[in-house]
């Protein structure tokens, strides 16, 4: 298998998403597209599955709000009730309304940090990793398409010239 | 461009012919220009506060809490005013970044960077005021719910104190995730444009290889979505917590339900006000005025005077129930506020807070960059004074008459405060050089439907599309 791919640079977002379009319907493979800001409907139009992060967060708020409820029902009514403003101490539930607020930022605290942890891990991002944009100008003013080649390189080429492309570049890749 | 349609009659964000690479440009210049000698003079200025802070902080705790002028009537004093201030000024980011998300308002974009770093650094100078009042700051993971390591006594958590901590703790750490996952992409915009390899370094640590792909986008999108939505009640369970530490003691002028939707709106107030504070300075000084437009300053001076409308009403529903309750003590509190030794700094926030705000139903007023700088600055100075007038008119007078007092700041007083007001300013600033100020990737994506050069274009086609083979 040839292991060549070609960079298709664009500089609009309309003409990407239209290349993006033809070049799903000529049955090529587009490997990936690199922008400079998000492009609404450009992942329905590469056909990429949706994200499941937002489940994710909301497991994680259940997760934050199971750890707090049991953190205050341990501390608070089973190892050392205390008679506070005389404020129930000996029924979970009687003495709940006074554990709401902390109950409620423990769920936000474990919902929106694991989710960002989730999202860093799953698209590898943190602190000294190196980028693999192939191009500087895509976090600038260019998109980048990025296809894999199967069958005559030079049809391919001509192809992507006139899908409005800036620049076409076949890269081999290691 | 079909999609990218927007009515006419909405106002362009983005002025002049711009185009993205326009935008890079324009935000990278504050970052790889030089400082000018303005930002060396004000950023000395503040370093020196800052530095004459650390001074009194460090005899505070030396010697100890009596360096202050808190006594045994008025124990709560400046410092808790100071948190509040701080913690409410700290509001405005995330209603910015959040609510704003969630209600789909693109002129958030232009500022939701700064607001965001605003609300971050002023709940860092927020913190400050518990942490040290502690006496033993040291000491202070004891407010973690650790057993006591003398028996096994733990926190309280039917404090309003305590629910403090985890507020204040989880709003400034997922404020700063929201930045800084907002961030990756502008930084990594800087780390390609980098032309020494010490920045493009720095750039490429604090960008966490950023690489811009669609599913990274997509998934980049959907978090902050969701950190918005969750960030919205949040911001709203902090300042109400936070008004728990009044409202749920048994003080008079203290003891009332109205105070968490009040110090909500009165933080959005302030907020507001320090955004338009900070912002009117830094479009002029870094070049955005092409970004942060008139329309933008204009737009937050509608939310102040409506926040300020609501405060107002709370401050006079506050008297009328005072009254209404027929609680004598309550009465009193009240009345003492407005007619007591206290009655200047009472003045002071129904002038600076009731009267200042409504100016901005003149529309020349409202979009008028000097007025709105001197509102926003006057707004500040009597959100401060309306903590002043709750906690320390609430507590001079007390119970027993033979406790009545009143309450003198010390040096040590001013000198912390005005030591966090240099720290606010020195983050700030160095921000200001060495950050992407404005959210450009966020930019860039709106610049089809509300940018001026698209305007333009849209309207022509539209005029050559009706004029049929008319060629004008």
């Amino acid at each position: 298998m040839s292991n060549k791919v070609i960079h298709v640079l664009y500089n609009d977002d309309d003409i990407l998403m239209d290349a993006v379009k033809q070049t799903r319907a000529a049955h090529h493979h587009i490997e990936e597209v690199y922008t400079p800001f998000p492009v609404h409907g450009l992942d329905k139009a590469m056909g990429l599955a949706p994200t499941r992060l937002a489940i994710c967060s909301f497991l994680y708020g259940l997760v934050g709000l199971s750890v707090a409820t049991s953190m205050l029902y341990y501390i608070m009514i089973v190892d050392w009730p205390q008679d506070i403003g005389g404020k129930p101490s000996f029924s979970f539930i009687q003495n709940m309304p006074a554990f709401v607020p902390v109950m409620f930022e423990m769920t936000v605290f474990f919902a929106a940090h694991l989710m960002v942890i989730t999202f860093y891990m799953r698209s590898k991002l943190w602190p000294f990793k190196e980028a693999e944009n192939p191009d500087v100008r895509t976090t600038d003013d260019h998109f980048l398409m990025e296809v894999s080649v199967h069958g005559d390189v030079d049809q391919m080429v001509s192809f992507f010239e006139n899908t409005g492309a800036v620049e076409v570049k076949v890269i081999e890749k290691h | 461009m079909s999609s990218h349609y927007e009515a006419p009659i909405r106002k362009p964000l983005v002025i002049g012919d711009k185009n993205f690479h326009d935008v890079t440009v324009d935000v990278a210049a504050p970052v790889e220009g030089r400082a000018n000698k303005q930002w060396w003079i004000v950023f000395s200025i503040a370093l020196a506060a800052f530095l004459w802070g650390v001074g009194c902080v460090a005899y505070t705790v030396g010697t100890g809490i009596g360096t202050w002028g808190s006594n045994k009537t008025v124990g709560w004093a400046w410092d808790i005013t100071n948190f509040v201030w701080w913690v409410g000024i700290g509001h405005a980011g995330t209603l910015i970044s959040a609510v704003l998300l969630l209600f789909r308002q693109k002129w958030r974009m232009a500022i939701n960077r700064s607001a965001e770093a605003m609300t971050i650094f002023s709940v860092i100078q927020a913190a400050m005021f518990p942490v040290f009042h502690m006496g033993r700051p040291w000491l202070a993971y004891w407010v973690m719910p650790v057993p006591n390591q003398f028996g096994s006594l733990w926190v309280n958590f039917n404090s309003p104190l305590l629910w403090d901590v985890f507020a204040i703790s989880t709003y400034l750490s997922v404020s700063l995730v929201f930045w800084w996952t907002g961030l990756l992409p502008d930084f990594a915009m800087l780390r390609d444009r980098a032309v020494t390899p010490f920045t493009k370094r720095v750039y490429s640590i604090v960008s966490f290889g950023w690489s811009g792909r669609a599913k990274d986008w997509q998934r980049f999108e959907e978090v902050s979505l969701v950190l918005a939505g969750l960030a919205t009640p949040l911001v709203l369970s902090v300042h109400t917590i936070v008004s728990f530490d009044f409202a749920t003691s048994v003080i008079p002028g203290w003891h009332t339900t109205i105070l968490p939707p009040y110090f909500v709106a009165g933080a959005i107030f302030s907020g507001f006000a320090m955004v338009n504070t900070l912002l009117i300075i830094m479009r002029k000084v870094s070049n955005l005025e092409a970004y942060i437009t008139i329309q933008h300053i204009e737009l937050m001076n509608i939310i102040i005077m409506i926040t300020g409308s609501i405060v107002g009403t709370a401050y006079i529903t506050e008297l009328f129930i005072a009254w209404y309750s027929g609680v004598e003590y309550e009465q009193y509190a009240f009345l003492n506020r407005a007619t007591g030794p206290y009655w200047w700094s009472y003045l002071l926030m129904m002038t600076c807070n009731v009267v200042s705000p409504q100016v901005m139903w003149s529309k020349k007023i409202r979009t008028s960059i000097m007025a709105s700088f001197i509102i926003s600055i006057v707004v500040n100075i009597g959100m401060w004074f309306e903590r002043f007038v709750i906690i320390v008119t609430s507590l001079h007078r007390d119970y027993l008459p033979s406790s009545w007092t009143m309450f003198q700041p010390t040096f040590v007083d001013a000198g912390f405060f005005i030591g966090t007001i240099g720290f606010f300013f020195v983050l700030f600033l160095l921000y200001s050089r060495s950050f992407p100020v404005i959210a450009q990737a966020e930019v860039k994506s709106i610049m089809k439907t509300s940018s001026e050069k698209y305007k333009k274009l849209r309207d022509q086609e539209g005029h050559n599309n009706h004029s049929h083979s008319d060629n004008h």
